[in-house]
């Protein structure tokens, strides 16, 4: 039976590389590593410059709980520990490793992965610099260690992918789903649950039939089969569609006793656990205004420009490029950004394909409200925030609208409302 | 790289729909009832109708500059603003009126509000302007035939449903559908107005909500206060009301239980007025009384915020 949600948008044909095989991209002349790829406290370099690292070896790392350690992807030399353009627009401090060619990596332990406890998996996937791969970045041994007070019984892999044009987790899915299948059980003795459902949009169809058919005598993994609608991806509504249950505003899902755990991450997990590999490559989607758009497996740190470069370069001058979705990527500075552990996709727009419309007044058509998951009334927040009222934009509860853009998307005065809510969310908590 | 990118909040991909294409979906959709309009009511119409855009257009151009609000140039919503204005008027009426008309629904309504934030339907506040100050003027209807003869309406109010079958005979639902009748420029062709208003409902210009609401309320309505419930929804200016008026983005509500309570306070005063009130015909201040409740109704009527 197909699930969905009330609301959200439909968006036609938008996934373009969703029959490419996962190409593996060369290895990179040199990775710009940020300390910082997580939501958390950043990491403190483990490297100096000259030294000489391996593939897998540990390059950052931190005391905090919440945080995760970052690795190097290429052996070489590192030659510079400096101030880098991040892909969330700031500039952090990173370790920049030239490559030797030789790709050389630390060896890997084999491992009994029947006998590890709890906290040994827990200590592997911390270890491994797990971090939640659909974007969030939060660390992964954190969100599998929930408080004792709270209990999680549910887990939910988010295998929706909503975004339109990404189609990395689509291929991740149906390459690795034995891989995939594995991470899952880890994850269920690590938490305790017994109850799991993977969310697909229809639009996967093929991964959903290759799931269903290898979880034939799986009788505590659940395939649930979703409308392509957008956001259904998106945490809580994920969790609404698939359980019922509405995360409460301010709430997280554990309160609701589930856990989502991205279909990548679970993928790295895997890695992690039975392969003991550190989390230093992602399936990234390089589409939009290039010569050859495909699914690319890219190490971390990789600049966008080499990417680029293999897929045959630009089409045309490029105007805008994307790290992450269409809907809540973000627009960057320059190429010479690094593909960092939450970065999805690549989208290049040109010319002839970017969003250059001019903001008009709002005519109150209310497509906003109709599309709006979280049945809030955009508008009405924008023009609140327009004018500096910000105790009446929290009024109409700014602070539960998780930006997913539906609204501007669909605005035909093309109204920028996700920034005039962004601006009126952060005056929200400024003030209190 | 040294070309500058551009750097913008997501989304970065925007829907096709854009407002003027929505204007433009309502104009095409007032087509039909314009043809009727002048095939009916012959050149007058045609001129009535001209003069009517070519004022709103005007005027508009003028206040865009005098306010040095978002200057745009040509105003496609000055266009249906002066497109209604026409269509509510009675034929008979001389061609400065749809001039004035104008002024009080651009320049007043409009402006005064700032763009897209009018609290009652211009051509609505125009009409009733009109009607009020030049009362004699705007009372004489002629029929098709060019003979001057009361609405079918005020024959009804005045000498009951037999007056009205005698005048129109065996076909008579088939005149008031067609647009056989007297009345305003764009009001009596129930099938013109009916295929302008499916073709929005098509292309998500407007919800079907408020003229189902509406239009099936006046029916019930007007069955349980004694009318004929078919003649009711036929008669007079409901489905122009229901559909171009009542579905107005500015002035009714932005949620849809409050455009269904809305279309639904819209029948009722249509048939009271029409009932108990002096006037033969209620919908344009059934529609104005809707508007001024509009804020209200929006504030109680908003859904329920995901996980609250």
């Amino acid at each position: 039976m197909l699930r969905t949600f009330k609301r959200g948008v439909q968006f036609i044909g938008s996934k373009l590389t969703s029959q490419d095989k996962i190409t593996l991209a060369n290895l990179p002349s040199k990775v710009i590593i940020p300390l910082q790829q997580h939501t958390g406290t950043i990491c403190e370099s483990c490297v100096k410059v000259g030294d000489l690292v391996k593939k897998y070896q540990k390059i950052g790392d931190s005391k905090s709980i919440i945080s995760a350690p970052v690795h190097a992807s290429i052996s070489g030399k590192v030659s510079e520990i400096d101030i880098y353009h991040h892909p969330l627009g700031r500039k952090v401090l990173s370790v920049v490793i030239e490559s030797d060619g030789k790709d050389e990596g630390l060896s890997l332990e084999k491992r009994d992965v029947e006998r590890l406890s709890r906290d040994q998996l827990l200590a592997i996937i911390k270890e491994a610099g797990i971090v939640g791969l659909g974007g969030a970045t939060f660390p992964t041994h954190v969100k599998l260690n929930p408080p004792k007070e709270k209990k999680v019984d549910t887990l939910i892999i988010n295998g929706a992918e909503c975004e339109p044009f990404l189609t990395a987790d689509h291929r991740v899915m149906l390459e690795h789903s034995f891989d995939i299948i594995q991470g899952i059980h880890v994850i269920m003795k690590i938490t305790g649950i017994k109850k799991t459902f993977i969310g697909i949009e229809e639009n996967k169809k093929d991964v959903i039939k290759l799931f269903e058919k290898e979880l034939e005598y799986d009788t505590s993994v659940h395939v649930v089969e979703l409308k392509t609608k957008y956001p259904q991806g998106a945490e809580k509504i994920l969790i609404k569609t698939i359980t019922g249950k509405e995360v409460p505003s301010g709430g997280l899902p554990m309160d609701m006793g589930v856990l989502v755990q991205n279909c990548g991450t679970v993928k790295a997990i895997y890695d992690a656990v039975y392969e003991s590999k550190p989390l230093i490559e992602r399936v990234v989607t390089v589409t939009g205004a290039i010569h050859r758009p495909q699914n690319l497996l890219v190490r971390i740190g990789t600049p966008l420009k080499e990417i680029i470069e293999q897929c045959g370069g630009y089409l045309g001058d490029p105007q805008k490029i994307i790290l992450g979705g269409p809907m809540m990527g973000i627009a960057q500075y320059t190429d010479a950004v690094p593909i960092i552990k939450g970065t999805t996709g690549v989208i290049v727009q040109n010319k002839q394909t970017i969003n250059k419309q001019d903001e008009s007044y709002c005519i109150r058509c209310g497509r906003c409200v109709n599309v709006c998951p979280m049945h809030l009334m955009p508008t009405l927040i924008a023009k609140t925030s327009e004018k500096k009222k910000y105790d009446l934009a929290k009024e109409y509860r700014a602070l539960d609208c998780f930006e997913c853009g539906s609204c501007a998307y669909a605005c035909p005065s093309k109204i920028p409302l996700v920034q005039y809510i962004k601006v009126a969310k952060n005056e929200i908590v400024k003030h209190g | 790289m040294d070309k500058k990118l551009t750097i913008s909040v997501y989304p970065h991909i925007k829907d096709t729909v854009t407002k003027n294409k929505l204007m433009l979906y309502v104009i095409i959709a007032l087509l039909p009832a314009i043809a009727a309009a002048i095939y009916f009511f012959r050149i007058k119409a045609a001129e009535l109708i001209l003069v009517s855009v070519l004022s709103a257009l005007v005027i508009d151009f003028i206040m865009q500059h005098i306010t040095k609000n978002m200057l745009q140039g040509l105003n496609l919503s000055a266009i249906i603003t002066g497109l209604l204005i026409a269509l509510v008027l009675p034929p008979t009426v001389p061609l400065w009126m749809p001039v004035v008309g104008s002024l009080i629904a651009i320049a007043l309504v409009k402006y005064a509000f700032g763009p897209g934030s009018a609290i009652f339907n211009p051509a609505l506040i125009s009409r009733v302007f009109l009607v009020n100050a030049f009362p004699t003027l705007t009372s004489t209807w002629i029929w098709p035939d060019g003979i001057t003869g009361a609405t079918p309406l005020t024959i009804v109010k005045l000498q009951g449903f037999s007056a009205l079958q005698e005048k129109l005979g065996p076909l008579l639902y088939n005149k008031l559908f067609l647009g056989n009748i007297a009345g305003s420029l764009g009001e009596t062709s129930a099938l013109a107005l009916l295929v302008g208003g499916i073709f929005l409902i098509a292309f998500k210009v407007i919800d079907w909500r408020i003229p189902l609401v509406y239009i099936s309320s006046v029916f019930v309505l007007s069955y349980i206060f004694g009318q004929n419930p078919l003649f009711s929804i036929l008669a007079g200016g409901l489905f122009l009301g229901a559909f171009f008026m009542a579905t107005d983005y500015a002035t009714t509500p932005l949620t849809k239980k409050g455009k269904i309570i809305f279309a639904l306070g819209c029948g009722i005063f249509t048939v009271l007025i029409r009932v108990y009130s002096s006037y033969p015909e209620g919908v344009a201040y059934a529609i104005l009384i809707m508007n001024a409740l509009n804020p209200l109704i929006e504030r109680y009527t908003k859904s329920r915020v995901f996980g609250s």
